[in-house]
Formats: C-alpha cells, sequence, structure tokens
C-alpha cells in the first residue's frame, strides 16, 4: 500500500523518529494521518500500519478499538464532536448534542445521506474552560449555543 | 522481570511485616514478600512477563509513601518499611475485588475454574462476597475462537496475562484487547477466530475462568480428578504434563504446579493430544492372521504363538529383524535390544533415526560438560540454532531460548532453510539454500559468534555423519565454551539410541558385538521373522511379522500377529529427552485389553522359557543404571519428577561402516508422528497440518 508523496515523507520521519525497536510510538500518528487522507481506516491500512511500525496487526487493531477518533467507516465531510462531559454537560452541551442530532437528522456515529455531515458525542476534550465545546474535524468551536451551531453547520452546508 | 539486572549487584535491607530481609537492589518487592512468605495476592503481575499494573491487587503500605503501593512494580530500596496485611491493605484489597466483580458473574458453580480460580480464593480470603453495585452486570454471550480455546468476556478481569503470554511468551501475539472501560475484551487475532500455536498457554495463565479448554470445559471439577505428573509422549522436549484423570479417563493436561523442566509451558500436544489414548481405533485385543483375516484372539493364544513362532524359527536357523519404537521407554527399548541380541541371538536391530547422536559423542569425545540441558537454554548468553523449525518441531526449547532473549539479552542465531519465528529477535538469522550452504553461512557468523562468552549449538539432521565432526571443529574455532544439543523428534528418540537400539552400536554407543541389518535393508531381506515394537516402518517383504503397537497402522495391518499395546500415558518407566534428561513416567489410566511393551516382551520370553532377567521396568533400570555408560542417573530426582541428565560415553563412538539413516520426519507443532494422527485435538485445529518455515509473524 502506498500514500501520497507528502503522506509517504512524513511517515519516514515519523519511524525514523523513535529509538530502534519502538517504532510503535509511530501507530497512532499514522492511522491518524492516513485516516485523513484515506477518509476511514481501512483492514489494508491496518496491515500497512502493522508491517510499517513492527507490530502484530492484532495490536493496531488495539488501538483503533480504544480511540474513538479512530473511524472504521468513513466520515462526513464535517466531523460534528459535541463533548457531553461533566463541564461541557453542566452549561448545556447534552442540550446542544441532542439540537445537532434533530437538526442534522443523524444519531451518534451516523453520517448524513448526502455525505456531508457526520456527528459524534465525545468525551471531554480539553476544552473544559470554554464549554460547551465542539470540534468540526480539527477546528474547536467555543461557547456554543444552540443559536451559533445553527449558524456554522448551515455556513458549513453551502457549497463553498 | 523488565528490571534491568545490574551489573554489580548490591543488597539492600528492608523491613517486611516487621521482619528484615536483605535482597539485591532492584527485586520488585512482590517478589521478596513471596520469597519470605508474605504472600502479596496479585492477578496481572506474572513472572517472568513484563508489567502490567492492572489489578491493583498488590497494593502494599510502604511507609512514607502517601497512599498504598502496588508491590509488583516497586523496586525495593534501603530502609523500606513494608506491610502487606494491614487493615488499610486488607480493606483495599476487599474493594479490588469489589471493583473486579462488579461485572464477573457469580457462576462458581459451572465454572471451569471453580475450585483453582484466583479470584474465587481471594474473594474468600478477603470476605468480598457483598456488592454495593446495583446496575445490571454487562453480559456478552461466550465465544468458540478454535476447536481448543473458548473465551467468556464476562468473567474476564482484564489482567493482560493472557496477551502478554501470547506475545512475549511464545512470540505469537495472537491475542489483543479490544474497546475500553467496561466494554473492553480480549479479541483473537483473525477477528472472531484464532490461528496461532493452539498452545492453551492463555488458558493455563488465565487466573480466572475466562478462557477455557475446548478439552476439559465443563466436564468435571478440578477436585474430582486425580492429577498426575507424568511425561508428554509426543516431541523430544520432555514437557512435564500433569494429566487430569477421572474414572479412567484423561481429562485435561496441564502443568499444573509448574514443577518440571517446562515450568508453565506447554504446547497444544501436551495439553490437547493426549486424546489419542481413547481414539476409537485403539487396538484392544490381540489379533492373528487367519485364513488372510487378523481375527481377534485372547492375549494367551497370542503370546503363545508368537513364542512358538520365535522358537520354531530360531531352532531352524530362521533369521529375525527387530524394529524399536522412539516413543517406547528406555526400559523398553533396553529389554528389546537384550531380547533380540541375547534372546534371539539376532543383530539385526534399529529404530525411527532422527538426529545423529552418535557422531555428536564420538565429535565429543574427550571433552566433558558438553551437552546442553533444557536450563542451559534459559541460561546461556548466545544459542545457535542450525536446520530446525525450532518454534514448530522443538516449541518448549524455543520457548527457552525466547525468555533467555527476554530475560538475559542472550544472543539467538539462526542458521535455517526457511524464515523461522525466532529471527523477530535473533541476532542473526541466516538462510542456506542447500546443506552445502550451510557451512558457508557459518563462516560468516564465526566472528560473531568468537565475541561471545558461551554458545549453545543446536543442530538438526541438517547436519549428520561426517559434518557432524566439522560442526564441532567449528565450534571449537570460536574459542568459547560451547554446549551442543542434537535435536531428535520423538518423546525418546534419545533413549533409543541411549539404549542401543543401532545395528552397530549397543547400549551406551559401545560397539555391537556383530552388526546387523538396518531397518530399511530388513525390510527387504526377506527374513523369517520381522519383530516391530511400536514403529510404523512399513510393509516388508518378511515372511513373518509380528507387531506390538497402540493402533492398526499400515506394518501392523499388514503383520501376522498384532499386539496391542499400552500408551505412554499407562505405564512407568523412564524416557529421555532431546538433550539427554531422564525422566519418569507415571501411569495415569489403563486401556482394557493393552498391556505395556515391557510387560508383553517379559511374557513371550517366558513362553519361550529364555532367561532374560526380571522384567518389571524397576529392575530393567537398575540394570540400565548400572551397565548402559551414563545412565546412572541419581534415583531420587527422578522418582521425585525431577529431570537428571545422562552423560553418555566420554570415548569413541565407533562409527565406521554403519548405515547412517538419520532423517527427522519433520512434524510440525501439530502433526506428531503416527501418535498424531490419532488426536483429534491436533487435527481438527485450522492450522493443521501446519508447514514448517512458514512463519509470518
Amino acid at each position: 500500500m502506498t500514500f501520497s508523496p507528502d503522506l509517504e515523507a512524513r511517515f519516514e520521519k515519523l519511524v525514523a523518529s523513535y529509538p530502534e525497536g519502538r517504532t510503535r510510538s509511530a501507530v497512532i500518528p499514522m492511522l491518524m494521518y492516513a485516516q485523513d487522507e484515506l477518509g476511514a481506516v481501512t483492514p489494508e491500512l491496518v496491515a500497512e500500519v502493522a508491517k510499517r511500525c513492527k507490530v502484530p496487526p492484532i495490536q493496531v487493531e488495539e488501538v483503533i478499538g480504544y480511540y474513538s477518533m479512530l473511524h472504521r467507516k468513513p466520515q462526513g465531510k464535517y466531523h460534528v464532536q459535541v463533548c457531553t462531559n461533566i463541564s461541557c454537560l453542566l452549561v448545556g452541551g447534552e442540550e446542544l448534542y441532542h439540537h445537532a442530532s434533530k437538526k442534522l437528522g443523524i444519531g451518534h456515529k451516523q453520517t448524513t445521506a448526502d455525505g456531508i455531515f457526520s456527528l459524534e458525542e465525545v468525551e471531554c476534550m480539553g476544552a473544559c474552560s470554554w464549554a460547551p465545546a465542539v470540534e468540526i474535524n480539527y477546528d474547536f468551536h467555543h461557547h456554543v449555543t444552540a443559536e451559533k451551531l445553527d449558524v456554522l453547520l448551515d455556513s458549513l452546508k453551502k457549497p463553498q | 522481570m523488565m528490571t534491568a539486572t545490574p551489573t554489580e549487584v548490591t543488597t539492600v535491607t528492608l523491613s517486611i511485616n516487621g521482619q528484615s530481609v536483605t535482597a539485591p537492589a532492584g527485586t520488585l518487592l512482590i517478589e521478596v514478600c513471596k520469597k519470605l512468605g508474605a504472600e502479596v495476592p496479585a492477578f496481572c503481575y506474572y513472572e517472568g512477563f513484563s508489567l502490567q499494573a492492572a489489578c491493583r491487587m498488590c497494593l502494599v503500605e510502604i511507609e512514607k509513601f502517601p497512599k498504598l503501593q502496588a508491590s509488583c512494580t516497586i523496586p525495593v530500596s534501603e530502609g523500606m518499611v513494608v506491610r502487606t496485611e494491614s487493615p488499610a491493605v486488607v480493606a483495599a484489597r476487599k474493594d479490588m475485588l469489589e471493583f473486579l466483580l462488579s461485572n464477573h458473574p457469580l457462576d462458581c458453580p459451572v465454572c471451569d475454574k471453580g475450585g483453582e480460580c484466583e479470584l474465587q480464593d481471594m474473594t474468600f480470603r478477603y470476605g468480598a462476597g457483598e456488592s454495593r453495585f446495583t446496575e445490571i452486570k454487562v453480559h456478552t454471550p461466550e465465544k468458540q475462537w478454535s476447536p481448543v480455546v473458548f473465551y467468556d468476556a464476562p468473567r474476564c478481569i482484564l489482567c493482560y496475562r493472557c496477551v502478554r503470554v501470547c506475545d512475549e511468551g511464545l512470540g505469537v501475539g495472537a491475542l489483543g484487547i479490544q474497546y475500553r472501560g467496561v466494554g473492553a475484551e480480549i479479541i483473537p487475532n483473525m477477528g472472531d477466530h484464532l490461528n496461532c500455536d493452539e498452545c492453551g498457554a492463555c488458558i493455563d495463565i488465565c487466573p480466572v475462568g475466562a478462557l477455557t479448554s475446548g478439552a476439559y470445559r465443563y466436564k468435571t471439577r478440578p477436585w474430582e480428578m486425580n492429577h498426575v505428573g507424568t511425561v508428554c509422549t509426543h516431541c523430544s522436549n520432555g514437557c512435564k504434563t500433569t494429566l487430569g484423570v477421572r474414572t479412567d479417563e484423561i481429562i485435561r493436561g496441564n502443568n499444573r504446579d509448574h514443577s518440571g523442566i517446562n515450568g508453565e509451558f506447554l504446547c497444544g500436544k501436551g495439553r490437547y493430544a493426549f486424546d489419542f489414548n481413547k481414539h476409537e481405533d485403539r487396538l484392544t485385543s490381540p489379533l492373528i492372521r487367519k485364513d488372510g483375516q487378523l481375527v481377534e484372539v485372547s492375549w494367551s493364544e497370542a503370546l503363545k504363538a508368537v513364542a512358538t513362532k520365535f522358537s520354531e524359527t530360531q531352532a531352524a536357523g530362521g533369521s529375525f529383524g527387530v524394529i524399536g519404537g522412539v516413543h517406547s521407554t528406555n526400559e523398553e527399548n533396553y529389554f528389546l535390544q537384550k531380547f533380540a541380541r541375547q534372546g534371539l541371538k539376532t543383530a539385526n536391530i534399529d529404530h525411527q533415526r532422527t538426529g545423529d547422536v552418535p557422531a555428536l559423542l564420538d565429535a565429543l569425545s574427550g571433552k566433558s560438560d558438553v551437552l546442553a540441558t533444557t536450563d542451559d537454554l534459559y541460561n546461556t548468553a548466545a544459542a545457535l540454532v542450525i536446520g530446525s523449525d525450532l518454534a514448530q518441531q522443538h516449541p518448549f526449547l524455543a520457548y527457552q531460548l525466547r525468555a533467555n532473549g527476554r530475560h538475559h539479552n542472550a544472543r539467538v542465531y539462526t542458521v535455517t532453510p526457511g524464515k523461522v519465528r525466532e529471527a523477530d529477535y535473533a541476532a542473526a538469522s541466516l538462510i542456506y539454500g542447500s546443506t552445502a550452504e550451510l557451512f558457508a553461512k557459518l563462516d560468516e557468523l564465526r566472528d560473531r559468534l568468537k565475541a561471545e562468552p558461551e554458545l549453545v549449538i543446536l543442530f538438526s539432521d541438517a547436519v549428520k555423519g561426517a559434518d557432524v565432526a566439522k560442526l564441532v571443529a567449528y565450534g571449537d574455532s570460536l574459542g568459547i565454551k560451547v554446549k551442543y544439543v542434537a535435536l531428535v523428534d520423538y518423546s525418546n528418540s534419545r533413549g533409543a539410541l541411549d539404549m542401543g537400539l543401532l545395528p552397530t552400536l549397543g547400549p551406551g554407543y559401545h560397539a555391537a558385538p556383530v552388526s546387523g541389518l538396518a531397518a530399511p535393508d530388513m525390510l527387504a531381506a526377506g527374513l523369517d521373522v520381522l519383530w516391530v515394537m511400536g514403529a510404523d516402518p512399513g510393509k516388508g517383504n518378511a515372511k513373518f511379522t509380528v507387531v506390538q503397537d497402540m493402533f492398526l497402522t499400515p506394518t501392523a495391518a499388514a503383520a501376522d500377529i498384532v499386539l496391542p499395546s499400552a500408551s505412554a500415558y499407562e505405564k512407568s518407566g523412564t524416557v529421555t529427552n532431546v538433550c539427554g534428561q531422564v525422566q519418569k513416567l507415571k501411569p495415569a489410566v489403563r486401556t482394557m485389553g493393552t498391556k505395556p511393551d515391557l510387560e508383553i516382551m517379559g511374557l513371550i520370553a517366558r513362553e519361550m522359557g529364555l532367561n532374560l532377567g526380571i522384567w518389571t521396568h524397576d529392575h530393567v533400570l537398575t540394570e540400565i543404571r548400572s551397565s548402559v555408560a551414563g545412565y546412572n542417573v541419581p534415583l531420587p530426582v527422578i522418582q521425585t519428577g525431577g529431570a537428571a541428565q545422562a552423560q553418555p560415553v566420554n570415548g569413541r563412538v565407533p562409527l565406521d561402516g554403519r548405515p547412517e539413516l538419520v532423517q527427522s520426519a519433520q512434524d510440525t507443532l501439530f502433526t506428531s508422528g503416527t501418535l498424531g494422527r490419532y488426536s483429534k485435538a491436533l487435527t481438527s485445529v485450522i492450522e493443521y497440518p501446519g508447514k514448517l518455515y512458514s512463519d509470518n509473524q
């Protein structure tokens, strides 16, 4: 399996940045970067990462099972992640999640029919000071209200 | 243990429960407590594997530490004051158990592990029977991963022992963990099933009943069985296997007390492949060919017929050929060659030769302490494996080397005809195309091996005949201490050689007074009588064939008289493993109608009126100890289930004019010569029959 030249270069640098015999440290970043390029973690990717990091494939599976930001199915173009852990919950995180769910017409870990949005109820993402927080792809949005979320989602939905 | 071994061992003094102890610095606290007798419970900690600190059961109180500490990850230090059973510790353990039991089903009355479960024991010890959790327990259905491995996720306490033993111990890495928190569970490498060694180490190491064995599950309770410690009768490694027996049936094989040379190790053969013993094809009555058909007859009729045939042939000056077994005991093989040489006055005696031990002993003449034991493989600084897919053909030896690499950073070098599992941690792994190329590859390693402080060389039938002397010369040229292991295939292949089942060599590798025919020549020589004990050399052109075997092998099916013999799990006697270590068999069960080979031979001798001495195994062992070179092994050691290395001969072994005929059967992890075919456990796994040099780990 080969990736884009940029990603190949990145992987090369990654694998070389860990000491001999510790290349398994590269499993998570490798999966994350490859997921961004491929859209999802595929079985071929698991085998490839295992090979490049010199670990049994099952250890890559363990990582995918553990980290919720690694997806086996392709996500929407915009992956909307709403935190409902304690800090966000206290200031309306749960209501926000239900609002998004209703607005997009999809539930936890589901994707809209047009493939533009996917929704996920996530655990704490370390943005408690600015709760409630929403992360869309890699962008954080702070002090989100239902109204702000509507505006945000509508702006994303427009063809750009 | 993962702790680094300091070059200079310093000791520290600490106090445990008011008792002062000294221990080497860096030792884990839990180990020091154990040595002192202050047992600290632990589920995830397992000596010899990486540290996990997941179960929190081993918490102890250490003065000046603000909180209780996990003793499995704390190295001892000077002046430590430790309490292992203080009220705070006991309360903490009780709480940990409550957590562990929050989703654990209370199905002890039907669980396989009930009665020998570490979680059950701890719950009783700390009285943690009640729970404050009122939530419904998470339940998932039981899963079958292979014919021999089942997983019941709710019982799992996620100690990771199975994951570590598979990855670190075996080098297979077939198990992992999926998801996290309450949803976490162990997963097999193929998604819903396993593709692995099927060794069952995961089942054995499981502290609870989460992993259960296909052979044993739901059949009995541990306390209803008799536990008979004997020696596995498959490959030559000679692992101790403890057979769980109930009502004359073997239900389980494991090494429950971790005694014996193999500690916690057993492969699938030792753990499951005892089932050949009750295979429906087992012969239970003597057979005599009448009108072209083998028909069942009584023992007395069969023995009389054999004796009459032997006596008549002898009186008429007829020719005999005798082929012995590689699973038979030393006593049986010794008695067989004695019967042949002294009773039948024939020199035609042989067995299936799988490794060139005589050539090694000859090449090593004059040297002492040059034969490695299984312990040496764990302690040597370096090892060289030649021509063997060790993980498949000699799983215990491979396990020892891997453990040595893990614990002592031993360097392992392999020179093999294909890729082997050892390559994943070997210092160098070379592949040769032809046997001629083998020594060229060894030359490539010469300088690196010279830099090693010591070396154990393990070689298969790829090195035989004159090459063995060449290999020993190579070992000498390194200028370091070198020990050797000549790899052989079966449980008593080594013993058959030592006992003199060879046409040119008698017991202890002394020249036989007269040289006889080797097995293939016997089959072709049109002998008057061919007598085969526990072997399947094929149908020859002998005029009359007598076979002693457990099954109707092709040889037995073509024989004139077949005598049903007892298996190694049904008799006493000693066997010698690949490293020359002598161990004692213990009978676990009996199969109606069969007799041990030694008894069969004794009865034939009696019928013939031959005096070959008393034919009980103890008497024959006494004779072996006093007459076979190197077999004066200490009786107390082997009587108590230990292993004592036989040191055969130290002089030249006469090899001139011998037919070499050394050929390994190349069994895999899932085949075991004629015996393996009758083990449903071995033949039912998807990996069967397996392939050597195909390791893709």
